[in-house]
């Protein structure tokens, strides 16, 4: 299987994802070009972190115009594994590929630390290799991770198991002290309704081996290519 | 030539948390009389337009598509010459 990593002008963690399938995961990887419109036979495109155009207007509003991100939505509509992480989130956000939007952290502070994320659903292409209710340790670095939605899209989001990942303590729990920016029911990942096109704000491509403090956001990886090899149904 | 102000403001209901420190940082200042405060954006756009219907209906494509997010903002058009 193929993937591909989109740079943006001002991604910054284009070559993190890079290395993360490339030498932990062990799998093929190609950067794709945000002014080409080719994503180069790609089975899963993953949109990584950075502040692409400076974060200039609201995050992911500009890159989200891209020439790549034609082909990217097109991809999506014909059922192709889309993965946004921080800022690569933001502009599938920007770009109506997932619902919601944005906004500044309730803190107004940039937070970079490690968060513990608990798995809300097997039943996506991210999750499908793990347990409901497992916790997962892995960084977040924003200032826009703020997740917004209105109660009456949220709750069709919930009927539909679209919430992946929610931040909560380390045994599982949910608490205001647990969520790092505020995020409207603790939400730190979610998926589309037709479930193939995902976004998060923490970045499993930083931690993907043991000497990185944490190699929990391989599994995440993992379950894409098991979804993809074994052709689980979800 | 016709001039364009565009207002955009988070949507009633969307927390603002810039708003909320600007707010306590006027409190803390010593006034005591501000309530809430929202924050929010100003553009100024010059147009090689002369039809102000016309600006305007091309303004709010422009505001809908990437000026303001509809999810959590909304927007004013002013158009003036």
């Amino acid at each position: 299987m193929k993937f591909g990593v989109i740079t943006f002008p001002g991604s910054n963690c284009d070559y993190d994802a890079y290395a993360a399938v490339k030498f932990s995961l062990g799998e093929e990887v190609d950067f794709l070009w945000h002014a080409d419109s080719d994503l180069k036979g790609s089975d899963v495109v993953i949109l990584p972190g950075g502040f692409s155009y400076g974060d200039y207007l609201r995050t992911g509003s500009i890159a989200r115009f891209s020439p790549i991100m034609k082909k990217v939505i097109e991809f999506a509509h014909e059922g192709g594994t889309v993965w946004g992480i921080c800022n690569g989130f933001q502009i599938l956000l920007e770009a109506g590929l997932l619902p919601g939007a944005m906004l500044r952290n309730k803190s107004l502070r940039f937070v970079c630390r490690y968060v513990d994320l608990r798995v809300e659903t097997t039943n996506s292409r991210l999750t499908c290799s793990m347990q409901k209710g497992d916790v997962l340790s892995i960084p977040i670095a924003h200032s826009d991770g703020n997740y917004f939605v209105d109660q009456k899209i949220l709750a069709g989001m919930k009927e539909r198991d679209q919430v992946m990942f929610r931040y909560s303590t380390p045994d599982g729990k949910l608490s205001p002290e647990a969520n790092p920016n505020g995020s409207i029911d603790d939400i730190a990942g979610i998926c589309n309704a037709e479930r193939n096109v995902f976004g998060m704000m923490p970045h499993p491509e930083r931690s993907t081996e043991d000497i990185l403090n944490s190699s929990d956001g391989l599994k995440l990886f993992e379950s894409v290519r098991q979804h993809f090899e074994e052709k689980v149904k979800v | 030539m016709l001039k364009a102000t565009i207002r955009v403001e988070l949507k009633e209901g969307v927390l603002d948390p810039q708003g909320v420190t600007i707010k306590n940082a006027l409190v803390d200042m010593g006034y005591g009389e501000v309530g809430d405060v929202r924050s929010g954006k100003v553009f100024n756009l010059e147009l090689d337009m002369k039809d102000r219907e016309q600006a305007k209906s091309r303004l709010d494509e422009m505001c809908s598509r990437l000026l303001a997010n509809p999810v959590i903002e909304r927007y004013e058009i002013e158009v003036h010459e």
